[in-house]
């Protein structure tokens, strides 16, 4: 296994399908009377947190804690960064503390690298910039496994704003080495430089990709990491980029209907296709902590 | 329940505690040596289900938990075994103990096997760990930490088709299949037509995992 999850580039085939077999065997512990199990006692995960995030700091909280692990939550605000302490002074001084693995979020795209060089422990990339997030590809494909049954071959969609998306990059990455086909559905100006150099086809044109889906990710429109102006208004990007009932009726019956969250309703996602039976949005939430608790064992569970 | 000294190989004592001493390295061939064959097993596994039977007074409340990879389908022999001799269908489980090992930070993590508990669950029932050898004893001791963690079992007992010896801790096996003396440098492997196309229990010169 490797030492840090940084991209989701670090996991081949085989190594990827380790862990989605052993969230698999996590998931079974959500299920029980004790919620708990001894493998990470002694072991400290430090949740190093320079963005705001609900459901993923959380969710890596509960996975160290089911296994045990001691949680040391450090968020930018309230802490010395607010005082202009620098990312290394601030990682050399949880290393002081004796921290086990640290999980990163940071702004800045290729922060979770840099943090590999300095610290002894793993590092867990949760989100860097509009880089990666290699955790949520991994709860995607879990999702889109646990319920289409597999991963070789299927058809997935993913819409919106491809270029501020971090969930899209890590997905884009490990569902190709994962076997299934991958499209990019987006505005000509929401696509990164270089996107046809990624295993995946690009499509301007929503209605025609998807009567051939079998999942369909719909990403957030980022305004926070939009400076400019990427389509002319919400309420057209939403005609031609958002998934409303009509557009959902449209999939095979077998589809599902993914988001990374936090949702729009009715900007990218309509509220009736939201809460609707296709939809896996709160299951994947489930699923992010059986995937975060099989990568903590896998990166900690060996280790002295 | 002790083997016949007769099957044991020459220049052994009859139990393992006082072999440690033993040089292992003179005279020993170096293919692994055959200890039981596979109608040594069937007999093996038809008397212990006579002896669950016995001890348990009709395996009622009773379940039999396989601990993987060998110990699965023992279990299942044994719940085959115990349903011919008395028409009892006795629950057959899987519990994996991965996550309880107190070894993982020396050997590295492993995959995980499923853990399959009987529908009825373990609450109250008399639970009858299985597994292929009992070696150290610290697979036993984690499968006993996830049993606590799974359920209230009202008795837990140990079926094993070998005792090798040197225990690591104070855990004893209720029905063994062979107590095979052995020495530390040796390796006993279980072989299973389920899981390796044969049935055998064989004796080799070193530890090989």
């Amino acid at each position: 296994m490797i030492a840090h999850l940084l991209s989701a580039a670090d996991l081949d085939r085989e190594t990827a399908t380790l862990v989605l077999d052993t969230a698999t065997e996590m998931a079974t512990v959500a299920g029980r009377e004790v919620k708990k199990l001894p493998t990470l006692r002694g072991r400290t995960v430090v949740n190093l947190f320079y963005e705001d995030s609900t459901r993923t700091r959380t969710s890596f909280e509960v996975a160290a804690k089911r296994l045990s692990a001691d949680v040391i939550n450090f968020s930018a605000k309230g802490s010395s960064v607010s005082k202009g302490e620098s990312l290394k002074d601030t990682a050399l001084t949880l290393q002081a503390m004796g921290a086990d693995a640290v999980v990163i979020r940071h702004s800045a795209s290729g922060a979770a690298h840099r943090l590999a060089h300095w610290v002894d422990g793993s590092v867990v990339n949760a989100g860097d910039g509009t880089h990666e997030h290699p955790t949520q590809a991994l709860l995607d494909a879990y999702t889109m496994r646990s319920r289409l049954g597999k991963l070789d071959g299927v058809r997935v969609a993913i819409v919106g704003d491809v270029l501020h998306s971090r969930v899209a990059r890590s997905n884009v990455t490990l569902l190709a080495t994962l076997g299934a086909e991958v499209t990019l559905v987006s505005p000509p100006t929401l696509l990164p430089v270089g996107v046809d150099s990624w295993p995946a086809a690009v499509s301007y044109d929503l209605d025609a990709v998807l009567p051939d889906t079998d999942a369909v990710m719909m990403l957030r429109v980022q305004r926070e990491r939009m400076n400019d102006s990427f389509f002319p208004s919400a309420r057209e990007y939403a005609r031609r980029y958002g998934l409303d009932g009509a557009r959902m009726r449209a999939l095979p019956d077998h589809a599902i209907v993914m988001h990374p969250g936090p949702m729009n309703r009715g900007m990218e996602i309509a509220p009736e296709v939201a809460d609707s039976a296709r939809s896996t949005i709160v299951e994947q939430v489930a699923n992010g902590v059986s995937v975060r608790m099989a990568v903590l064992y896998l990166l900690l569970g060996g280790k002295s | 329940m002790t083997a016949p000294p007769a099957d044991l190989p020459e220049g052994r004592p009859d139990q393992g505690a006082a072999d440690q001493a033993n040089s292992p390295a003179e005279a020993q061939p170096a293919q692994p040596r055959p200890i039981l064959n596979a109608s040594d097993l069937a007999r093996i596994t038809a008397r212990i289900a006579h002896q669950i039977l016995e001890k348990t007074r009709g395996a009622e409340h009773t379940v039999l938990l396989g601990i993987p990879t060998r110990g699965v389908p023992l279990a299942h022999r044994l719940a085959d075994r115990i349903a011919a001799f008395e028409g009892v269908d006795v629950p057959v489980g899987i519990l994996d103990v991965t996550l309880y090992r107190d070894d993982l930070r020396l050997r590295g993590t492993r995959a995980l096997g499923p853990t399959d508990l009987p529908a009825d669950g373990i609450d109250g029932k008399r639970v009858i760990l299985t597994d292929d050898v009992l070696f150290s004893g610290r697979t036993v001791r984690a499968a006993l930490d996830a049993l606590n963690d799974l359920g209230r079992p009202s008795q837990v007992q140990l079926a094993v088709l070998v005792d090798r010896g040197h225990r690591q801790l104070p855990i004893r096996a209720d029905y063994v299949g062979k107590n095979l003396p052995t020495s530390l440098a040796e390796s006993v492997r279980v072989l299973l037509r389920e899981v390796d196309g044969d049935d055998a229990v064989l004796l080799a010169d070193r530890e090989v995992r």
